[in-house]
């Protein structure tokens, strides 16, 4: 009988595979069906963004944040807006934190949404997808009423939001809550206490609370590994501090308990989107500063001072002052932050966007050595991995 | 509401600061605090131990490295900034520091302080071509196999230099110089009636005089 040798071979995954969330390519050495190393190549989708910031001004780099992690476009405005009104020393309304902090939150659910489906996708589960992204798409359509797009928003400014709510649309949030609610309930009769799916997830890619900070987790991946930290919590932003709600922490730190988390995480945005309805001042939302915010259409019709004011914002933008600030926020993959250095003109010298999936891929090689192949979809996904944000 | 806080993170960051200064003072060149935010200068070679004792120390416990970027500023004689964000989550903190480095030098790498300084310090050496010594890894991360310059480079040119298409004949996809069907414009619209040459080399614009002298 001949001698069988195994031998190391290697196994390009992706750039083009469903179960990457994206264009990554992976190169695994596999001994058999094992992991020996695992090696991310990414930039397949970079657009040079930071770049291109330099070339605008402040309001047209705001924009391209919606086109960052595109599943959650306005968390990352969020974070650039709080950024610009830092270094210009501003407050948005109390109606516009309001408003920002009920998208923000709506957002981390439709992210959510999408991750926890297409993630159970990845590991078999089929119908998980169909039903969640039915509840998406109605979570879409409060987008497109309340900024004109489904997915690229641009809705949140420097110094507060782009138009105020259109009647009506308060119930029809109200009544999307209730919608996601009867959706966790059904996801989570499918999934949590499914055996396939535990079979799949529990005990896979586990990080302990230790490496997860030495390697730079933050969001759901870090609170999976028990480390109670939120920025919302933390160092709260906007109305954060005045609201209630929970942290939820994981034990093991697996795949299965980034599931848990993000389904908690689910059910917390809710409750927050609805004290932020109850809670809803009446105002302005905008900063009644007609140097950074533009003056109503109607009074442009009408005063010339406004007219100047309009015509100088869209073309010259605001001169922001020379200074820098590290801005972050708890998008709803972790701890999305804007690195801004202004230089006194309309246009930021530096950007630099810190992206929390970037991080999480990083620690690919970490969590994925000595697991099976199959289990590397289940890694991927339980990590919230998208490559608007990670390639920029 | 956010004053209070931003008073209390004020005060923590000026008590960080003396305590840095009397431990490990000798690592650090400048300490700043602007605004809210805590930000230290270091010389190349204090880096690592500074890194080490922020990490360590009980006063300190800056745990998570967040991010690493770089910074270019062509007219100094050190051109580059490397800038490391670092956050303490026990004193619920955050550091910003800063190495200088000039265009031919190199930074120490901190790969053996945080993991996951890996990529950030790969990035920063794709972006700004600054090298980190000691980076197991140092491969291009972003950018295209093969591709030459270092993009976030203020003298490289938003355009780039070539573009690529997928050539039928060819079966393949060719690189070939960038060419625009029309000029590439740059609308700093600093002022409107001035062309861009003015951006950050002019502090006042024409006719500015005029409003001065009649003050």
């Amino acid at each position: 009988m001949a001698e069988i040798r195994e031998e190391n071979f290697t196994i390009n995954f992706g750039p083009q595979h469903p179960a990457a969330h994206g264009v990554l390519r992976l190169i695994l050495e596999m001994s058999g069906e094992v992991i020996d190393r695992a090696d991310p190549h990414i930039g397949l989708l970079h657009r040079g963004t930071e770049k291109l910031i330099e070339y605008k001004t402040y309001l047209q780099a705001l924009p391209y944040f919606d086109r960052l992690d595109y599943v959650s476009p306005m968390n990352q405005e969020h974070a650039f807006a709080l950024a610009v009104e830092k270094l210009l020393g501003i407050e948005a309304p109390r109606r516009a934190q309001f408003i920002r902090v009920m998208f923000a939150e709506l957002t981390r659910v439709l992210n959510h949404i999408l991750n926890l489906t297409s993630y159970a996708m990845d590991v078999g589960a089929m119908t998980p997808i169909l039903w969640g992204f039915e509840v998406r798409e109605l979570g879409m359509e409060l987008y497109e009423a309340v900024s004109g797009a489904r997915l690229h928003a641009a809705y949140f400014r420097p110094g507060g939001v782009a138009v105020d709510l259109p009647a009506g649309l308060t119930e029809r949030i109200a009544q999307w809550c209730n919608d996601v609610e009867t959706f966790i309930v059904d996801m989570e009769r499918m999934l949590t206490g499914n055996r396939i799916f535990r079979q799949r997830t529990v005990d896979i890619g586990v990080i302990s609370a230790e490496e997860a900070l030495d390697w730079g987790f933050t969001g759901p991946c870090l609170r999976a590994s028990g480390v109670p930290w939120d920025l919302r919590k933390a160092q709260p932003y906007d109305v954060y501090a005045e609201l209630d709600f929970d942290i939820p922490v994981g034990k093991n730190g697996d795949c299965f308990d980034r599931y848990l988390v993000r389904v908690e995480e689910m059910r917390q945005s809710v409750r927050l989107m609805r004290q932020c309805l109850q809670k809803l001042p009446e105002g302005p939302v905008k900063v009644d500063n007609h140097k950074i915010s533009p003056p109503p259409r109607a009074e442009m019709k009408q005063s010339m001072e406004a007219l100047i004011h309009h015509f100088k914002l869209f073309t010259e933008g605001y001169h922001v002052p020379a200074g820098e600030t590290y801005t972050a926020v708890e998008a709803p993959k972790g701890e999305f932050a804007v690195y801004l250095i202004a230089d006194g003109t309309n246009r930021p010298y530096r950007c630099h966007i810190r992206a929390p999936g970037f991080a999480h891929l990083q620690a690919m090689n970490k969590l994925s050595c000595g697991h099976m192949l199959a289990d590397v979809t289940a890694i991927i996904g339980s990590l919230d991995i998208v490559f608007g944000e990670i390639d920029r | 509401m956010t004053d209070e806080l931003a008073e209390i993170r004020r005060a923590a960051h000026r008590e960080l600061a003396d305590h840095i200064d009397a431990l490990a003072g000798d690592h650090v060149s400048r300490i700043a605090i602007s605004g809210d935010e805590l930000s230290l200068e270091v010389p190349k070679d204090g880096l690592v131990p500074l890194l080490m004792f922020l990490r360590d120390d009980g006063a300190c416990l800056f745990k998570m490295l967040v991010d690493i970027c770089g910074v270019d500023w062509p007219e100094r004689e050190k051109r580059f900034d490397v800038v490391y964000n670092l956050l303490s989550l026990r004193h619920n903190l955050r550091v910003r520091i800063k190495v200088a480095v000039e265009e031919e030098g190199s930074v120490p790498s901190v790969v053996d302080v945080f993991s996951a300084a890996g990529w950030f310090e790969r990035e920063t050496y794709d972006m700004f071509g600054v090298r980190f010594d000691g980076n197991p890894d140092l491969r291009r991360l972003l950018t295209d196999y093969g591709f030459d310059g270092h993009p976030l480079r203020k003298d490289f040119p938003l355009t780039g230099f070539v573009e690529v298409r997928y050539d039928d004949t060819q079966k393949r996809v060719v690189y070939e110089p960038v060419r625009l069907t029309q000029e590439f414009r740059v609308f700093d619209n600093l002022s409107p009636w001035q062309g861009p040459e003015l951006l950050r080399v002019r502090e006042s614009l024409p006719g500015d005089e005029q409003a001065e002298r009649k003050g």
